[in-house]
C-alpha cells in the first residue's frame, strides 16, 4: 500500500499520521525490552542512565553464583521434562482431535484448553491441594506434572493448527499402500506436523520456564527456580543479576521465536500454501 | 512410539525415586526472615551444624503463619524448624501447626532461657526491637520521637513501614498521644482501632510498604524513603559493616523475642530437636553477637557478648527508656481481624 | 456402473452383506473410538489434575465443617433451639463439654477463628473460656459460661454458634460480596471499614476494560498497517510484536519495574523531556512524578504484555480481506473514511472481538505485573486470593474469591467459545 499521486492532503495526513503512530507503539513494544539490555553491563549498582561504566560483574554472578546457577539448572531440567511429556500428549490429543465428526468435539477442546484460561493463582491453588494429597508437593514430578497441565494447551492450539491443514488424503494413500499405521505415523504425518509440533514444544518450554506462580506453592523451599529466583528478587530488593538473568532469557526467546518463524514458514512451504 | 513413551516413563520415575530420596533424606529445613538476619544465623548456627556433620536446607519467610498453617494442615510439610516472631509462636502453638517442646527430650535448661514462658511452643533465640531510622547525611536535624515518624510537616517525604498492622497501630496511637502503657487498652476496643487507622490515614499516601525485612535498610540506602521501620539489628548492620550513616531512633521501641518452633507433625523431629538444642548453647549465641545487634536468650551467652555491640542492643539501658514490649496475647487473639481490617485498608 | 449389488430390498450393502450405512456407521465409530483413545491420557490428565482440583478446592467456599466436627455435642443440643431466647442449660451443658476437650485438644482456636469471621473477638472469647471451663468441675453450666464472658448471655452469639454448625455455610460467598447473615438471617451489607470486595471486583473489571481498550486503540493501527504493506515488511514489523510476545513475562515485568523505578530511565526521560517540568507548572504533580507502585504503572505494564494478543487474531483477520471491497466503496463515490469505517472496520470485527476478549480474560486473572509493579492499591482479584490465603490463612474466603473470579473467566470463555471458537485460536 504505498501513497497514490492524487491522494488528497487528508490522506496524506492518514497515511503518514498511520506510520507514526504505528512507529510509536512498535516503539513501545520493543524499547523496555531494549532499554533493559545495557543496563546489565553496568559497573553500578544503579539502574539509570548514563552508566558510569561497562562491567560484565552481573553475568559472573549470574553464571557462577551457586544460588543462580542451581536455579538455572532446575529450571532446565523442569521445562525439559515438562515439553517432552505435554508435546507428547498433546500432539496425540491434537491427532484424535482432527479425525472428523467427533461428539463433543468443542467441550473436549474446552477442556483441553482450560489451563490456559483458568486464572493462574486459581490452578495452583487446586494443584497445591491435589499434589499435597499424593506427596508430590517439593518434588521434581509435582512440578513437572503441574507445568504439564499448564503447558499442554499450547500443544493441542499449535498442533491442530498444522493440521487443520492437513491433507487426510495422503494418510489414506500411505494405508492403502500397505504401510502399518505407526509406519504411515512416523513417515507421513510427522514430517507435516513436526513444524506444528516443534512449536508447542517451544511454547510449552517457554511456558515451563517463565512459570513462577504454581512454583510458589507447589515447590520445597530448595527447589528455586529462574523465575522464582527472579519474582523474589524484584520483590524484596532488584540486585542488578536480575538485568542480567533477563537479558539471557530475552536472547533465549529471541531464539525461539527465530526458530518458530522458520519452522513455520517451511511447514506452510511443506503444505503448499504460499502467502 | 509405545518404546519412547516406555523410555519418558522411566525416565520419570527414575528422576522421582532421585528426588524422593532426597525428600527422605535427613536434610533439614530451616526457615529464617532472610537478609542480614539470616546471614548471623548462618555464620553462628548453620555453619558449624554443617561442619559437625548435619546437612541443613535453609528457606526464608517474612513470618506468614498462614504459610505454616497451609503447610501443617495440607500434610506437605517443607519446613522443619521456623525462626518465628512470638504471636506466630502463640497463634501456631493455640491453632496446633506447631509442636509443644518437651524441653526434657531437647535438653536445655529452660531456667537459663529468657523468654521461654512465651509460649508452650518455642524455644527462644534472640530479643530484638522493632525501630525506625533515617539517614545522617540526608536528614540534619532528624526526627528524636515516634511523632516524628508521623509528622509530615516536620520532615516531608517517604518512609517506610512494615506491610502489617503490628506495631503500627501501637506507633499511631502512641503518636496520637496515647499512653504506651495504655496503648493494648484503646487497642482492644473498635474505637482505639479506628483511632490507629485515622493516624495512620494522614501519612498512608507517603508510606512505602517493606515487606521482607532486608527491604528497610534496602529502601534507606536507596534514598527511597527518609525513614523507615525496620528491626534494629538490620539498622545496624549496616552502619557497622558498610559504615553507613543511618541512625536508629530507639524512641517507643517495641521489643519482641525470635523463638525457633517446630512444625506439627515433621518427619523430622529429632533432627530439629538436635539442631534447636544446638542453636540454645551460649557459645553460639554470643557468637552471633560479632554479626548482628541482637540479644542472645541464653542467658549464660551474655556474658561473652560481643562487647562492641552492647550499646547497640536493644536491651541496654538507654535504649530501653520508652520501650515497650509487644503484647503477643493480644496479636494472638486480634491479629487475624487486625490484618483483614489492615489488607482491606490498604487496598482502598 | 454395476459393481454397488442392489438386492431385492433396494438396500446397498457391503461385500460381506451387511448393510453399506450400517458399515459406514461401524467404520465411523471405529474411528470415533480411535480418536478418542488417543485424546483420552490428555483429557484424563487435565480432568484428574487440574478440573477436579480445582472444583473440590472451591467446595471450600460453602464447605466449613471444622465447628461442626468440633463441637459434635452442641451440634446435636442446639438443633431443637428456637432461636428467640437464651438456650437452655442442655445446650450450655454441650457446650461446656466440647469446649473441655477442644482446649485439651488444642482446636478451640480453630473454632474461635471460625465464629471470629461473624463476630470479631469471638476468637479470644473461645479460646479464654475453653480454658477456664477446663477447669469448672461441674455445672450448673449455663451461670459458669456466662459467667466466663458475657458474650455467652448474648442470644445473636448463639445464632452465630447455631449457624457455624452446619457444615455448609454462604458466609464466605456472602463475605466476597461485602454481605453478611444477621441473628435473623437476614442480609445485609457488613460495616464500611469491612467493605472492600466489590470495589475490587469492579477495579479488576475495570483495570481489565481499561487494558482491553488501550490495546485495542494501540494494536488496530498496526495490525492494520502490517496487513497492507508489503509482505516483506511485514515480516521485519511483525519481529517487533512477536519478540516480546515470546519474552518471559516475568523478564517484561522486571524490565518495567526496573524502568519506572524513582530515578529510573523513564522518570529521566521525562525529566530530559521538560514532561517533569511541565506537569509541576500545571499543579499535576510536586517534584519527581510517582510511577512505580502506582496504577499507571500496572495499566502500562499490563498492555506491553497483552498487546500482542489482542493485535494478532486483528491481524490475521484483516489479511484474509480483499482490497476490492474498499476499491468498489471508493469507486462507487465514498469518501476514504467513510468507506474505511462502513466497508472496512466492519469486516475486522470478528477479529477484533476474538483479541479483545481474550485479552480481556486473561487480564482479569492478572496477578505477578500488579504485585510487583503496582502498589496496594492495584491488587486485583487474584492478588487478594493470594492474600487470603497465605496472609490470612482463611481458604474459605480464598476460596470464594477464586469462585467468583473463575465464574467470570468461565462466562467469557463460554462466550468465546460460541462466538469465536477455540480451535480458531492461535498462537503467533
Amino acid at each position: 500500500m504505498s501513497l497514490p499521486a492524487y491522494a488528497t492532503p487528508s490522506e496524506k495526513f492518514a497515511y503518514y499520521g498511520l506510520r507514526v503512530f504505528v512507529g510509536l507503539v512498535l516503539l513501545f513494544l520493543i524499547s523496555p525490552i531494549l532499554a533493559i539490555m545495557p543496563l546489565s553491563f553496568n559497573s553500578d549498582m544503579f539502574f539509570s542512565y548514563p552508566m558510569p561504566g561497562f562491567s560484565l560483574r552481573w553475568y559472573e554472578d549470574f553464571f557462577f553464583n551457586p544460588r543462580w546457577q542451581s536455579a538455572l539448572w532446575l529450571s532446565g531440567i523442569l521445562a525439559i521434562l515438562t515439553t517432552i511429556l505435554s508435546t507428547t500428549l498433546g500432539t496425540l490429543a491434537a491427532l484424535g482431535l482432527a479425525r472428523g465428526n467427533l461428539p463433543f468435539r468443542a467441550t473436549i477442546m474446552a477442556v483441553l484448553i482450560s489451563p490456559m484460561i483458568v486464572p493462574i493463582i486459581i490452578s495452583a491453588l487446586g494443584m497445591f491441594f491435589f499434589y499435597a494429597k499424593l506427596n508430590l508437593l517439593g518434588t521434581l514430578p509435582g512440578l513437572v506434572l503441574a507445568h504439564t497441565a499448564l503447558a499442554t494447551p499450547f500443544v493441542v492450539i499449535t498442533v491442530t493448527a498444522t493440521l487443520s491443514s492437513f491433507d487426510r488424503t495422503l494418510m489414506r494413500a500411505g494405508e492403502s499402500l500397505g504401510a502399518s499405521p505407526s509406519t504411515v505415523f512416523f513417515r507421513v504425518v510427522m514430517p507435516l506436523i513436526l513444524p506444528g509440533m516443534i512449536s508447542g514444544a517451544l511454547f510449552a518450554f517457554g511456558t515451563s520456564f517463565d512459570e513462577v506462580i504454581a512454583v510458589i506453592f507447589i515447590a520445597g523451599p530448595e527447589q528455586r527456580t529462574l523465575p522464582r529466583q527472579m519474582f523474589s528478587g524484584i520483590r524484596e530488593q532488584i540486585s542488578p543479576t536480575i538485568t542480567a538473568a533477563a537479558t539471557v532469557l530475552i536472547i533465549l526467546s529471541t531464539l525461539m521465536l527465530v526458530t518458530v518463524e522458520l519452522l513455520r514458514r517451511r511447514s506452510e512451504r511443506l503444505r503448499g500454501i504460499r502467502s | 512410539m509405545k518404546k519412547f513413551l516406555t523410555v519418558l516413563g522411566a525416565g520419570v520415575l527414575a528422576t522421582s525415586a532421585l528426588t524422593g530420596v532426597a525428600r527422605a533424606g535427613d536434610e533439614l529445613t530451616i526457615t529464617s526472615w532472610g537478609g542480614a538476619y539470616q546471614d548471623s544465623q548462618r555464620e553462628a548456627y548453620y555453619k558449624p551444624y554443617i561442619a559437625a556433620g548435619n546437612k541443613i536446607t535453609e528457606a526464608e519467610y517474612n513470618g506468614e503463619v498462614a504459610k505454616i498453617k497451609a503447610m501443617v494442615e495440607a500434610n506437605a510439610i517443607t519446613w522443619d524448624v521456623i525462626d518465628v516472631d512470638s504471636a506466630t509462636a502463640l497463634q501456631g502453638c493455640a491453632e496446633g501447626a506447631l509442636e509443644v517442646i518437651d524441653w526434657a527430650k531437647l535438653g536445655v535448661d529452660k531456667a537459663k532461657m529468657l523468654g521461654a514462658d512465651v509460649s508452650d511452643c518455642s524455644v527462644p533465640t534472640i530479643v530484638f526491637g522493632t525501630v525506625f531510622g533515617y539517614d545522617t547525611s540526608k536528614l540534619k536535624d532528624g526526627p528524636t520521637t515516634i511523632a516524628d515518624l508521623f509528622d509530615l510537616t516536620k520532615f516531608p517525604g517517604k518512609r517506610g513501614l512494615q506491610k502489617n498492622p503490628t506495631v503500627n497501630l501501637e506507633w499511631a496511637l502512641i503518636a496520637d498521644g496515647v499512653p504506651a502503657a495504655d496503648v493494648y487498652k484503646v487497642l482492644g476496643t473498635p474505637e482505639g482501632v479506628d483511632r490507629a487507622f485515622k493516624k495512620l490515614d494522614t501519612i498512608k499516601k507517603d508510606v512505602i510498604w517493606w515487606e521482607a525485612g532486608a527491604q528497610a535498610p534496602q529502601l534507606l540506602a536507596d534514598g527511597q524513603v527518609v525513614m523507615t521501620s525496620a528491626w534494629n539489628g538490620r539498622l545496624q548492620t549496616p552502619i557497622d559493616k558498610d559504615g553507613k550513616p543511618f541512625k536508629i531512633v530507639w524512641d517507643h521501641q517495641a521489643l519482641d523475642w525470635d523463638l525457633w518452633a517446630i512444625a506439627k507433625g515433621t518427619p523430622k523431629m529429632d533432627e530439629a530437636y538436635r539442631f534447636i538444642a544446638f542453636a540454645s548453647g551460649a557459645v553460639p549465641q554470643a557468637e552471633q553477637t560479632k554479626y548482628i545487634a541482637y540479644g542472645p536468650a541464653n542467658a549464660d551467652a551474655i556474658p561473652n557478648v560481643n562487647p562492641k555491640v552492647l550499646p547497640s542492643l536493644p536491651t541496654a539501658p538507654d535504649n530501653l527508656k520508652t520501650a515497650w514490649n509487644l503484647d503477643t496475647q493480644f496479636w494472638a487473639d486480634n491479629g487475624d481481624q487486625l490484618k483483614e481490617r489492615f489488607n482491606a485498608w490498604l487496598s482502598q | 456402473m454395476t459393481s454397488v449389488p442392489i438386492n431385492s430390498d433396494n438396500i446397498m450393502r457391503a461385500a460381506d452383506g451387511t448393510p453399506l450405512k450400517q458399515k459406514l456407521a461401524q467404520a465411523q465409530r471405529q474411528a470415533q473410538l480411535k480418536a478418542l483413545a488417543l485424546i483420552a491420557p490428555l483429557f484424563l490428565f487435565i480432568v484428574i489434575s487440574f478440573l477436579v482440583p480445582i472444583a473440590s478446592m472451591l467446595v471450600n467456599a460453602f464447605y466449613d465443617p471444622d465447628v461442626h466436627n468440633e463441637m459434635p455435642q452442641t451440634v446435636a443440643a442446639i438443633a431443637t433451639w428456637d432461636g428467640k431466647e437464651l438456650p437452655d442449660e442442655a445446650v450450655f451443658a454441650a457446650f461446656a463439654a466440647d469446649m473441655k476437650a477442644a482446649h485439651k485438644a488444642k482446636t478451640s482456636a480453630q473454632i474461635g477463628k471460625r465464629l471470629n469471621y461473624e463476630v470479631p473477638t469471638l476468637k479470644s472469647k473461645v479460646t479464654v473460656t475453653a480454658r477456664k471451663l477446663d477447669k469448672v468441675e461441674a455445672g450448673p453450666w449455663k451461670e459458669a459460661v456466662i459467667g466466663i464472658d458475657p458474650v455467652w448471655g448474648d442470644p445473636e452469639t448463639w445464632a452465630v454458634i447455631k449457624r457455624a454448625t452446619s457444615s455448609y455455610t454462604s458466609f464466605y460467598l456472602l463475605n466476597v460480596v461485602d454481605l453478611k447473615q444477621t441473628a435473623d438471617g437476614k442480609v445485609v451489607s457488613v460495616e464500611d471499614n469491612r467493605k472492600i470486595y466489590r470495589d475490587i471486583l469492579f477495579r479488576t473489571l475495570g483495570i481489565s476494560f481499561m487494558v482491553t481498550l488501550l490495546t485495542l486503540i494501540m494494536g488496530f493501527p498496526v495490525a492494520y498497517l502490517l496487513a497492507t504493506v508489503p509482505q516483506r515488511t511485514a515480516s521485519i514489523l511483525m519481529i517487533l510484536v512477536l519478540l516480546p510476545f515470546w519474552t518471559s513475562l516475568l523478564v517484561r515485568t522486571t524490565a518495567w519495574s526496573i524502568l519506572l523505578q524513582d530515578g529510573g530511565v523513564v522518570s529521566q526521560l521525562l525529566h530530559i523531556s521538560g514532561i517533569t517540568w511541565l506537569l509541576n507548572a500545571l499543579g499535576l504533580i510536586s517534584g519527581e512524578p510517582q510511577l512505580f507502585k502506582t496504577r499507571f504503572a500496572t495499566v502500562l505494564a499490563m498492555v506491553h504484555i497483552q498487546l500482542p494478543f489482542t493485535l494478532l487474531p486483528i491481524y490475521s483477520v484483516m489479511k484474509t480481506i480483499s482490497p476490492t471491497y474498499m476499491r468498489a466503496a471508493r469507486s462507487l463515490g465514498a469518501k476514504p473514511a467513510y468507506a474505511y469505517w462502513r466497508v472496512y472496520v466492519p469486516q475486522t470485527l470478528p477479529g477484533v472481538a476474538a483479541g479483545c476478549l481474550l485479552t480481556f480474560i486473561l487480564c482479569l486473572g492478572y496477578y505477578i505485573t500488579p504485585a510487583l509493579v503496582g502498589g496496594p492499591a492495584d491488587n486485583m482479584i487474584s492478588g487478594f486470593i493470594d492474600i487470603a490465603m497465605t496472609q490470612e490463612n482463611n481458604w474459605g474466603k480464598a476460596s470464594a474469591l477464586g469462585a467468583v473470579l473463575l465464574t467470570a473467566t468461565m462466562i467469557l470463555y463460554y462466550v468465546y467459545n460460541k462466538l469465536i471458537g477455540i480451535d480458531r485460536m492461535k498462537l503467533g
